[in-house]
């Protein structure tokens, strides 16, 4: 049986070649992703902001979001946001938090009900008070430095430290640029995109470790092997896995974005990202080569940056890797 | 690596086993799972997003618990010092502390001795720690006493617990299904009711203190008189249901802690909704000698610091009952004499946080995730089988097998699956396939490199284990810090992530090589068809 190969057996494709342009576009995606922040912003949910939000649905046909602008405008809440979320007699309204500590916020809430009346089902509502939502926001924040602090200690026990730096720098990377496409999108941000940032780190990390756990493994065993040369290896040994694991999850998550439902689409949409398009990226071109930088192997034959090809060389990079002593099995 | 005693093999089937065999109650109507003995009733406990609800946070409003000590020590201290006749001055509550002023210099020694008397030891987790509750100083004849944090930290404490007591009286009289009333932090009341689609009369319920005073009204001066010039040291200006003034005495003559049933009932006279009411005997009593002493004059009947009326007394009522008429309807009624039956609060609750689902949202929900999981699961499985053939298959029974597992130790938990928690299920499967590749893949290399067929699966799998390991590691503690710091939904998902992990690395461990090592020793290979 012809079983499907997506990558052939041998690559020996040059990853590091592309370090002196990875590195740059990397840099300028943060700083873009870190302006987007700061200027374009994120899109709090009532989580972190506190507020009000009530998903209703119309009985009567589709909803007239006009109708209903004027109507809850004429309340007095101050800001507030009406949306279409799903289908076409499916309104999200999501009104700001109201001065007066936690009792207005209820109050606001009674004079939604009485002014929308029977026309409408209520599918859900939430109520963030002022304390409530700064307790989360803090939280969050606080959750996120915390993984990242015990991922980075972890890692320092298992390997040496430029790489759980290299590991760090990488994936702090990948989070910025997840944020950054948060803020583009404006996908809502509240505590469920602190759990899709967390997975983010935590099964981008998983990836990072499989190939730096594969280059620990060859540092020992072919000493005299230039790190450009022996980090290309590295990738291209573990490279069918990384496909073929990302593609697994990208079809779990595609599943989830497709057919989980609106409740959850940010969350689904901001993995996907994160962990398919970044997660891989960054673990190929950013945390691997980084270690050269960091100096790992410096003491190596061939040592930094470009090595003159060095006698072992073009054996090493033209062949396959030399395998222990055995008769080859007939096939 | 591919070599198992059947001891172990056993074990391990087992363990599968038993672990999947807990999932099997949620299955089941819960009928029929309740005719089952009780360890194996343990089943997944929807969560409010699933099956609609309402999930209500209270806070107990603190300043009110420490204004309320505050209060207390001030009343202790008039008691104290005038059964030892010290006399005294400008005895006032000033921010944190009860300032009074002794008179007499020859008195102060006394006045301390009485006063330390007040405050007690408090005890630590080893026995006393030392700490007392009241810290009493003094200087130049004034004595301030101010009650010790540790104290305060108690008394809020104690006043969350007696308010968990309450809010369960209280949801229990509205006839609502299996609520959940829990403690949440220090200060803070989770209430989460299953079904209740409109928690407005929950709220209302909730939200009021329902302290019930009996005092009597003040008739040294009028109400505008005093709001003018000043009201007198022992006496208040309360308003009554229609805003009007009252100058009530804060003296309290009989409180509804001493109430034994409150029951909604008809005005005889006009037929109008009224509140009846019984007291054990220590309020009888009390109410007998106030009732005795002061007939004629009018007392009030003061609900959170409002006054809902005030009656003339007639004639002493030594009986212990009577009723309490106000300008109610029907359901204000039912609901005060549902306030007074459970008791009053110590402290106000607000509403901090309020999620509630209504059940088309909560079924909408469930099918999404069941869609998007047999989805899901459809294309890795499809996916898997046609990557690696046999090998696939053999993957796939492990990922069905640790499926079936997160489920039978949620069930054991009885932890709550919501629509993260779903997500984070299939977010599992995905991963957990990638224990079998990075084996597969190694299996793969080892035979390029020219292993034998046993020999390169042997190393394949000893080579990356200790890969899966520390990968899935990283994920785990992302999962571990999730759970610390989510809440409701959230924690839902770190749940089903952090247990899809650990079941995920038990069947890459043991399950996937147990069917390969049995595949080898009976197939006897001498290629591996990967």
């Amino acid at each position: 049986m012809r079983l499907l190969r997506i990558v052939p057996d041998d690559t020996r494709f040059d990853f590091m070649r592309f370090r002196r342009i990875s590195f740059p576009i990397s840099a300028m995606l943060s700083i873009v992703a870190i302006l987007l922040y700061f200027f374009h912003g994120l899109n709090f949910g009532i989580d972190f902001i506190g507020g009000t939000l009530i998903e209703v649905e119309t009985k009567a046909g589709a909803a007239n979001l006009a109708e209903m602008r004027s109507t809850i405008g004429s309340l007095q809440l101050g800001d507030f946001q009406l949306q279409q979320f799903g289908a076409a007699n499916d309104v999200l309204i999501r009104i700001s938090e109201q001065p007066g500590g936690d009792a207005a916020q209820q109050e606001a809430v009674q004079k939604v009900r009485a002014a929308l009346g029977n026309e409408v089902d209520y599918r859900r509502v939430e109520v963030v008070g002022p304390s409530v939502s700064t307790e989360l926001l803090a939280y969050g924040t606080i959750g996120l430095v915390l993984a990242i602090a015990a991922i980075l200690i972890y890692l320092w026990f298992r390997f040496e430290w430029q790489f759980a730096l290299g590991a760090m720098i990488a994936n702090v990377h990948d989070l910025v640029l997840t944020v950054g496409f948060m803020s583009l999108t404006r996908v809502d941000f509240d505590l469920t995109s602190i759990a899709a940032l967390l997975t983010i780190l935590g099964y981008s990390l998983n990836d990072t470790v499989v190939i730096y756990d594969r280059i620990r493994e060859m540092l020992r065993r072919y000493k005299r092997l230039s790190m450009p040369e022996l980090l290309n290896a590295s990738i291209n040994a573990t490279l069918s896995r990384s496909i073929v694991t990302h593609l697994t999850v990208s079809l779990s998550l595609l599943a989830l974005l497709l057919f989980g439902g609106q409740a959850i689409r940010s969350f689904t949409a901001t993995m996907m990202f994160g962990v398919v398009l970044v997660g891989t990226y960054t673990s190929v071109f950013i945390a691997s080569p980084i270690l050269i930088y960091l100096g790992v192997g410096r003491t190596r034959l061939g040592e930094a940056e470009e090595p003159e090809k060095s006698p072992e060389a073009p054996a090493a990079v033209t062949k396959p890797l030399p395998s222990p002593q055995r008769a080859r099995a007939p096939r | 690596m591919l070599f198992f005693t059947r001891w172990k093999a056993a074990g391990i089937l087992l363990t599968a086993l038993v672990v999947c065999l807990f999932a099997v109650p949620n299955f089941f109507p819960e009928s029929t799972v309740r005719t089952w003995p009780s360890w194996a009733q343990r089943h997944i406990v929807l969560g409010l997003d699933l099956q609609g609800g309402s999930h209500l946070l209270l806070e107990v409003d603190a300043n009110a618990v420490r204004k309320e000590r505050l209060q207390g020590i001030a009343d202790e201290v008039l008691r104290v010092l005038r059964q030892a006749r010290v006399p005294f001055t400008g005895r006032a509550i000033h921010g944190n502390s009860v300032e009074v002023r002794i008179t007499r210099d020859s008195d102060i020694e006394t006045a301390l001795g009485k006063l330390r008397e007040l405050s007690q030891p408090l005890s630590g987790i080893l026995g006393s720690s030392g700490q007392r509750s009241i810290n009493i100083t003094e200087s130049g004849g004034l004595i301030t006493l101010t009650p010790s944090d540790a104290a305060v930290t108690e008394r809020i404490r104690q006043a969350v617990d007696q308010s968990i007591q309450i809010v369960e009286r209280r949801v229990n009289e509205l006839g609502l299904v299996e609520p959940t009333i829990q403690r949440e932090g220090l200060d803070r009341i989770l209430v989460q009711v299953p079904g209740l689609q409109d928690p407005s009369r929950l709220k209302e319920i909730l939200g009021k203190t329902a302290k019930l005073d009996f005092r009597m009204v003040d008739q040294s001066t009028s109400p505008e008189q005093a709001l003018a010039s000043h009201v007198p040291p022992d006496s208040e200006i309360l308003d009554g249901e229609k805003g009007q003034k009252y100058l009530i005495e804060k003296r309290v003559l009989v409180s509804g802690a001493d109430l034994i049933d409150a029951q909604p009932g008809f005005d005889q006279r006009n037929g109008e909704p009224i509140v009846s009411f019984r007291f054990n005997s220590i309020g009888a009593r009390k109410f007998a000698e106030a009732t005795q002493q002061n007939v004629g004059k009018p007392f009030a009947i003061v609900l959170d610091n409002k006054v809902i009326s005030a009656p003339v007394i007639r004639e002493p009522i030594l009986g212990g009952s009577g009723e309490i008429s106000g300008s109610f309807t029907v359901e204000q009624a039912n609901d005060l004499a549902i306030l007074l039956r459970a008791g009053a609060l110590p402290a106000p609750l607000t509403i901090v946080e309020e999620r509630t689902v209504g059940p088309g949202l909560g079924q909408d929900s469930i099918n999404a995730g069941e869609h998007a999981a047999y989805v899901g699961a459809a294309l890795v499985v499809f996916f898997m089988l046609v990557t690696y053939g046999l090998f696939g298959l053999f993957a796939n029974i492990a990922v069905a097998i640790n499926v079936a597992m997160i489920f039978g130790v949620l069930s054991m938990l009885n932890a709550t699956l919501t629509l993260p928690g779903i997500a984070g299920i299939v977010l599992t499967v995905g991963i957990a396939v990638d224990s079998n590749v990075l084996i597969y893949e190694r299996i793969r290399e080892e035979v390029r490199a020219g292993r034998s067929a046993i020999n390169a699966i042997d190393a394949g799998f000893s080579r990356a284990l200790a890969t899966i390991l520390d990968s899935n590691i990283t994920t785990f503690i992302a999962a571990a810090v999730l759970f610390y710091i989510g809440t409701g939904p959230v924690r839902g998902f770190a749940v089903t992530l952090g247990i899809g992990i650990l079941t995920s690395l038990f069947t890459a461990f043991t399950l996937t090589r147990l069917i390969v090592a049995y595949w080898v020793r009976l197939w006897r290979p001498r290629t591996v068809p990967i």
